[in-house]
């Protein structure tokens, strides 16, 4: 059941990222991106990360794709141009070139990092924590363990909200 | 329980969840026009059956045969997309709404409701965050100036006041310890002095139940917030393009979403299914019900009610209503919660 579901929706989450990249308009990229994060909350679920999987749909489907959406339609950007000069040579050997070295870092890091011993659908084989990625075991995480790295990003995300602000704002 | 048995008992309460949100969406848009029809001195629908109770109907009807017209320049697949977005995600909040305890029938323990997560509230949110692409996607693929202008206002403004919005829920949670609606609502029984329930109303979250009511109508885009289909300058917003069944779609969309506000007012601030049980065991089972829906119908006929009485807001004092009152009371609401729950 658990791999059924960790092939169906990794394999449509890849579809989206390929269709990405592959749409001419710009808000169908958008959409597949939309796609792309919601199939990777439903792999987070899998995996036994309920709050990650919600927040991923809040915050990166919900609202920061809404502003991409939202830019979309204000520029009303057209459909893109199609390059003069894509050369065939590239296509054909870049794009399985790009696949195997992929592959070959994925494998790497998988190797050499103990990964390989996570099961698909089995949270309590992570470290054996009991209750692994519900609210209150991200709680203790965010909130008394790395409660000052936490802050001081929340500082850092505000700082950087008031550099938008003053780089956006019209000179008087 | 087994897993076949598991799967035909939620098929079933799906159908019949389906069945009672949709009825009370048609009925909905009759008790509205006859509720504002008194409020505005007239009688409202009266010539389909008896008090017009057949008026749903005939409207459900004429939208099946009305014409169904695709604007020339619009884009198809998006333009299609977009109204059934909007009533898939209105109707699957519903699923996690609890509206009565456990109950055993017929051998089969089951809880009522279609699926007791416990991130309950966080997928509600999510799915009123993804139902923004709805409305965005229609007004934009309409390919029409009213629509685009309509749904550019309407995400904005969904947006702005999902902040408060989720901001003003915050007391409710650290109250209760959990994102599970029924623990939330088990975390309110009981009562003060003998008659005073334990509601989060009463114990202290009254403020932040005004935020969540302003900020849910401007959600679900009701007046008096309802500036994305202000019909004096935009025809009829991001739907003016859309004709027959995909218009009521939107429609339904938007009765549904009222549901879905009520039933979390109700669950959240209102104590739920809880209030007085008596009588024999069949009536004990049924009043838990009886009262989570009185509470849900409450709301649905507030919501009439302000229709009926306010005037539409300017955007400008929408947007800063949100952000400059809202939203500053919704954090101070978190501080001082927080500080009465740590003091204790």
């Amino acid at each position: 059941m658990h791999l059924a579901l960790f092939l169906i929706f990794g394999a449509v989450c890849v579809g989206a990222a390929i269709n990405l990249l592959v749409q001419k308009h710009p808000i169908n990229s958008a959409l597949s991106l939309i796609v792309v994060m919601g199939s990777l909350a439903l792999l987070y679920l899998l995996l036994g990360a309920e709050f990650v999987a919600a927040v991923q749909v809040i915050v990166y489907a919900g609202a920061i794709m809404v502003l991409f959406v939202f830019t979309i339609m204000l520029l009303n950007a057209g459909e893109e141009e199609v390059l003069p000069h894509t050369s065939c040579v590239a296509v054909m050997l870049g794009v399985p070139g790009l696949i195997v070295g992929l592959a070959i870092g994925v494998w790497v890091i998988v190797r050499y990092a103990g990964l390989d011993r996570i099961a698909i659908g089995g949270p309590q084989v992570l470290n054996g924590t009991e209750g692994f990625g519900n609210p209150r075991a991200v709680a203790h995480l965010l909130f008394r363990d790395f409660l000052l790295p936490f802050e001081v990003t929340s500082i850092l995300v505000l700082i950087a909200i008031l550099g938008a602000v003053v780089l956006a704002r019209r000179e008087e | 329980m087994s897993i076949g048995l598991y799967i035909l008992v939620s098929l079933i309460k799906i159908a019949v969840a389906v069945f009672v949100l949709l009825t009370g969406v048609a009925y909905t848009t009759l008790a509205e026009r006859k509720v504002v029809a008194h409020i505005q001195n007239r009688w409202g629908p009266s010539r389909v059956g008896p008090f017009g109770v057949w008026q749903p109907l005939a409207d459900g009807l004429k939208f099946i045969f009305k014409e169904d017209i695709t604007p020339p320049f619009a884009n198809r697949p998006l333009y299609l997309l977009a109204p059934i977005l909007s009533l898939t995600v209105a109707l699957t909040a519903i699923a996690v709404v609890p509206i009565g305890p456990w109950v055993t029938i017929g051998g089969v323990h089951t809880p009522l409701q279609i699926a007791d997560v416990n991130i309950g509230l966080l997928i509600i949110l999510g799915l009123t965050s993804i139902g923004v692409y709805g409305v965005a996607l229609a007004g934009w693929s309409s390919n029409s100036k009213y629509s685009m202008l309509g749904s550019l206002r309407a995400s904005a403004q969904m947006v702005s006041y999902e902040i408060a919005l989720s901001l003003s829920l915050v007391g409710v949670l650290i109250y209760a310890g959990s994102f599970s609606l029924r623990d939330i609502v088990t975390s309110q029984s009981g009562t003060f002095l003998g008659i005073i329930p334990k509601w989060n109303i009463f114990t202290g979250q009254f403020i932040a139940f005004f935020i969540y009511l302003t900020a849910a109508y401007a959600e679900t885009n009701r007046i008096p917030f309802d500036l994305s289909e202000a019909e004096t300058e935009l025809v009829a917003g991001y739907h003016t393009e859309y004709s027959s069944m995909k218009f009521a779609m939107f429609f339904m969309a938007e009765y549904a979403n009222m549901f879905t506000v009520a039933c979390l007012a109700t669950v959240l601030f209102f104590g739920g299914w809880l209030g007085p049980v008596f009588g024999p065991p069949i009536l004990q089972a049924l009043l838990p019900i009886f009262w989570f829906v009185v509470k849900v119908l409450a709301f649905i006929f507030v919501y009439i009610w302000v229709r009926g009485t306010l005037p539409r807001f300017r955007y400008d004092q929408l947007m800063a209503f949100g952000w400059k009152f809202l939203l500053p009371l919704a954090i101070a609401n978190i501080l001082v919660t927080a500080l009465i729950v740590a003091l204790k």
